[in-house]
């Protein structure tokens, strides 16, 4: 059963195992154990981003496709579904219509820069794909008549996903793990009280059903793409990886491979697109477009581990934290040096991103092959040791990140 | 041999890179069940009339013909995919895979799985148990689930070897298979290729500098110099011909043989 719905890929860390589940039940109860709305939208954000980043990753870690035009078909996604609900007024056929123009426009410019470009040699594609997510945006930001150009398109969502809606009309209960954690630390004597106050009341409205709309796909999306990955087809997709000039020569059209690849990434980006607009109910060029989230996905899939589809979890998940959290940490920091020349200048709320690159850096030096990567290099090390330095076993090279067990290891 | 037309043929066959012709004009038939060597200097063209035959260089002129069909301007996967099965002289395999997922790949293109996006690859044990039986032929079973790049150089070879007998080819294009293997190993391919021809009515092409090894295995040898083709017939009349003697062979070679 597990083995069917993790398609025999495990974590193969134990670590690894503990924060996905965290992530998880996270996820999961949501609204239920974190009470603040920023918390309820950084969760969803992170729903959404998990496909995102694994679509990403299909392309870079799998297939090693370049392509930095993954914003344009998230930007599609969002922009289809606000533009037809702009013109045809708020209801779930609009909705429908939406999804069905973003994956068909998807699918169309998918397959034109796969065909037209991948045949070249890669940088080209690269660069190919620059172009046309710029001409993209350029496009949508003057057209403004129908995109609303910088102004952006305010998503008016039906009623029934919207904030005004009830789903069930009593309140149920959350409980709150943020006032938990926070008195267990400060008053552990009083852990009566602690507990009575972490219970808060949520009102599941049509913003909660929004976030399982998000959490479901976020589910569901990955765990076909992990599939995809532990599919003959992705064994393809390894071996143009590794080997390219090989592959052919082994009767693989690796130019058919490759464009799906970048149509499979591109259909699943725009539906999260889709999912985005309806869910953030404000779709501009600065949050769907920009080129500033592009190298963001870039971030988020390498800092997880590239070609390991939890890796898009993991780095989905810490980079949005952080894009959310570390602020607030710095503000917190920046009150202590106050007055401090220099210091309190580098540690302001606004300087996150810059405390976000040396993060980067960090991780990049120390773990090269992202933190799912690690963890697993790790975990092998452990299992070796653990088998008695038998010398067969120390002959062995690591199962490097992006190998498929076929075994499960327990 | 049969006066029927050959079922793979180069005619006039020529690439031409910037003023130097690599091949030149090279036509040459094969018939099922003969294993044909090809012999010839360093730089006299041989591995670059085998990737003008598998696909992997285009030609400037002249045609390829498989089955009597024109195969000249197909893809390499395209002509792998009609029985062109190449095994290359510098390894070139999946480095960062197992051993296992290498052959498994050959077995699964041969199988035409590749566009299967749902089921687990793990669960089609048939082309799982098939790869295995391909490295146990080339006796790497037991290091199936070995990273490819961690492997000797040796084990390589015969890995590349398992990779082409899992193609299942019509047409076994063998580059050298024993260069920088160890006297002990490479008996074992020898056995293979031996063993291919005689049990399978297929086309064996082997690149080779042993003469031994090409004395004791070819039905034929062809000699290529400076691109062009400069003898093909009978080993033993082909080895002793003045042109191969002070084209190829030299003082050296006559003296061992």
């Amino acid at each position: 059963m597990l083995n069917a719905i993790l398609s025999g890929d495990y974590p193969r860390s134990r670590v690894l195992t503990a924060v996905l589940l965290v992530i998880l039940i996270c996820l999961a109860l949501g609204p239920f154990l974190f009470p603040s709305t920023r918390a309820f939208t950084t969760l969803g954000m992170i729903c959404i981003f998990i496909v995102v980043v694994a679509s990403y990753d299909v392309m870079l870690g799998y297939t090693h496709i370049v392509s930095f035009a993954h914003t344009m078909f998230f930007g599609i996604g969002a922009y289809a579904v606000a533009m037809v609900i702009a013109s045809m007024g708020s209801s779930f056929g609009a909705i429908g219509l939406g999804v069905l123009a973003a994956v068909l426009a998807a699918t169309a410019l998918a397959l034109l820069l796969g065909l037209l470009s991948l045949r070249v040699k890669a940088i080209f594609f690269a660069l190919v794909t620059l172009a046309v997510a710029f001409a993209f945006m350029t496009l949508v930001n003057q057209l403004y008549t129908v995109t609303g150009g910088e102004d952006g398109l305010r998503v008016r969502v039906p009623r029934e996903i919207g904030p005004a809606f009830r789903l069930i009309e009593n309140d149920l209960y959350g409980f709150s793990i943020t006032t938990f954690l926070g008195g267990l630390f400060t008053q552990p004597w009083n852990l009566g009280e602690v507990i009575r106050e972490s219970v808060y009341s949520v009102r599941v409205t049509g913003r909660v059903v929004m976030y399982y709309v998000c959490f479901f796909f976020g589910l569901t999306m990955f765990l076909l793409m992990l599939r995809m990955m532990n599919s003959p087809f992705g064994r393809v997709l390894q071996a143009i990886r590794e080997n390219e000039f090989r592959a052919e020569a082994l009767g693989y059209k690796t130019v058919y491979y490759r464009t799906a690849t970048v149509v499979l990434a591109a259909v699943l980006t725009a539906l999260a697109g889709v999912l985005f607009a309806l869910f953030n109910r404000y779709v501009n060029p600065e949050n769907t477009l920009d080129f500033e989230l592009m190298v963001f996905i870039l971030l988020m899939c390498v800092i997880g581990g590239m070609g390991t589809m939890y890796g898009a979890v993991v780095g989905a998940a810490l980079f949005l934290l952080a894009e959310n959290y570390l602020q607030d940490l710095l503000a917190v920091l920046g009150g202590y040096v106050e007055g401090v020349p220099l210091v309190s200048g580098l540690v302001g709320p606004e300087r996150w991103l810059l405390w976000f690159g040396v993060l980067f850096v960090l991780s990049v030096y120390f773990f090269p092959k992202g933190i799912v990567g690690q963890l697993r290099l790790w975990a092998d090390e452990r299992r070796r040791r653990a088998a008695g330095g038998d010398e067969d076993q120390s002959d062995r090279l690591q199962q490097g990140a992006t190998q498929p067990a076929e075994q499960p290891k327990g | 041999m049969t006066s029927q037309s050959p079922v793979l043929e180069t005619e006039e066959l020529t690439i031409n890179f910037g003023g130097h012709y690599a091949v030149n004009r090279v036509s040459c038939g094969f018939f099922p069940g003969t294993l044909t060597s090809i012999v010839g200097p360093n730089g006299a063209g041989k591995t670059t009339w085998f990737n003008l035959i598998s696909g992997q260089l285009q030609a400037t002129s002249g045609n390829v013909r498989l089955f009597g069909e024109d195969i000249t301007r197909l893809s390499a996967p395209a002509r792998a995919d009609k029985g062109l099965g190449r095994a290359f002289q510098l390894t070139n395999l999946f480095p960062n895979l197992t051993v296992l997922e290498n052959v498994r790949l050959a077995v699964a293109a041969r199988h035409r799985t590749g566009y299967n996006f749902w089921q687990m690859a793990s669960r089609r044990r048939d082309i799982i148990d098939r790869a295995m039986e391909y490295l146990s032929q080339v006796q790497l079973d037991k290091r199936a689930d070995y990273l490819v790049a961690g492997l000797p150089h040796g084990d390589q070879r015969k890995l590349e070897v398992a990779m082409l007998l899992a193609l299942e080819p019509e047409v076994f294009m063998f580059d050298e298979p024993t260069a920088g293997m160890s006297v002990d190993e490479v008996p074992v391919i020898l056995d293979l290729i031996a063993d291919i021809k005689r049990r399978q009515d297929k086309i064996i092409l082997l690149v080779e500098h042993k003469m031994d090894v090409v004395r004791s295995l070819s039905d034929r040898i062809v000699v290529l110099h400076n691109g062009e083709l400069v003898a093909d017939g009978e080993p033993a009349e082909v080895i002793a011909s003045p042109i191969v003697q002070e084209a190829y062979l030299g003082a050296p070679q006559q003296a061992a043989s």
